[in-house]
């Protein structure tokens, strides 16, 4: 495969696109919060791709170590927010996000 | 025959990416982007870098849709009233997202990009996964322990979380078992004849 065909622009557009979407996803679905941590993960996924194409098309191998830590902290991420999710909806009844503005001990 | 790869690949991942945040049932949005995730990773392979893409599938496949599905699927919501109130962010929501794009498509024209010229997917190895692990167990070993340390505090953090004490289950209390003396729990009485004990 020759990388002439095949460049960094193409892998920046799709990761520019995927991180649009993402932060789209956010803001349409103020009230699911499972669909905005969703989101998340689709914006860190953007992080990712265009932390490996970079690496890829430089011929440096430190992108793909850092989309390695990217990926740690995108799954610590959606533990503990499912995690809080899951406590939350055992205390409320609901996971209404607008209603989280309230803090009680 | 890698763009015409690539084409299909990315314009699934887009699609996909979309109807994650457009699906009506959370569920879906879990399938959806299990999908994403599946192809993103092909996107990875086409480029060679065969390690983060098997990495890509096992985490956020195995590990992260999977728990999103059961959070979903044990978490009893009404789907429909949190639609509510897609249509009114809808207008907002496409105008931020095309400024943002805009945005980022301005700053890529204006930025140059060193190298770039050199095309290789695993520098410093025949593979790409010694490639990787050459430098992931030698220059940045630190970064790797502190990455477990990152899952560690997570998986802790999750658990105290969602740990819930109910007082109305008996447990084993190792200590109290085995401090017990026998005086405490073996009494010896001297019964007589016809009188049983008092």
């Amino acid at each position: 495969m020759s990388g002439a065909e095949l460049g960094l622009g193409h892998y920046m557009a799709v990761s520019a696109a995927l991180f649009t979407i993402g932060v789209f996803g956010i803001f349409v679905n103020r009230k699911n919060i499972i669909v905005i941590l969703m989101s998340i993960e689709l914006i860190l996924l953007s992080v990712n791709i265009n932390l490996v194409a970079f690496s890829v098309f430089n011929g440096t191998i430190m992108g793909q170590v850092f989309a390695m830590l990217v990926l740690t902290v995108a799954a610590a991420e959606a533990a503990v927010g499912l995690a809080i999710l899951v406590v939350y909806f055992r205390n409320r009844g609901e996971i209404a996000v607008e209603d989280v503005n309230v803090l009680r001990g | 025959m890698t763009l015409i790869a690539f084409y299909i690949l990315s314009s699934i991942v887009v699609a996909s990416a979309l109807f994650v945040v457009a699906a009506r049932n959370p569920v879906h949005s879990v399938l959806w982007l299990i999908l994403t995730f599946f192809t993103s990773a092909g996107l990875l392979v086409l480029i060679g870098a065969e390690f983060l893409a098997m990495l890509l599938v096992v985490v956020y496949v195995g590990a992260v849709a999977v728990l999103f599905l059961f959070v979903v699927m044990m978490l009893d919501i009404d789907f429909v009233a949190l639609k509510q109130g897609f249509q009114n962010y809808l207008v907002i929501g496409i105008l931020l997202a095309l400024t943002l794009l805009a945005e980022i498509g301005i700053v890529v024209a204006a930025a140059t990009f060193g190298g770039g010229a050199t095309f290789d997917p695993n520098p410093g190895g025949p593979t790409n996964a010694e490639a990787l692990s050459n430098v992931l167990y030698d220059d940045y070993l630190l970064l790797f322990q502190m990455c477990g340390i990152v899952l560690l505090v997570a998986m802790i953090g999750a658990i105290v979380l969602t740990l819930r004490s109910r007082p109305s289950v008996k447990r084993q209390n190792i200590a109290q078992q085995t401090g017990r003396k026998r005086k405490d729990a073996v009494e010896l009485k001297d019964v007589r004849p016809g009188q049983g004990i008092p």
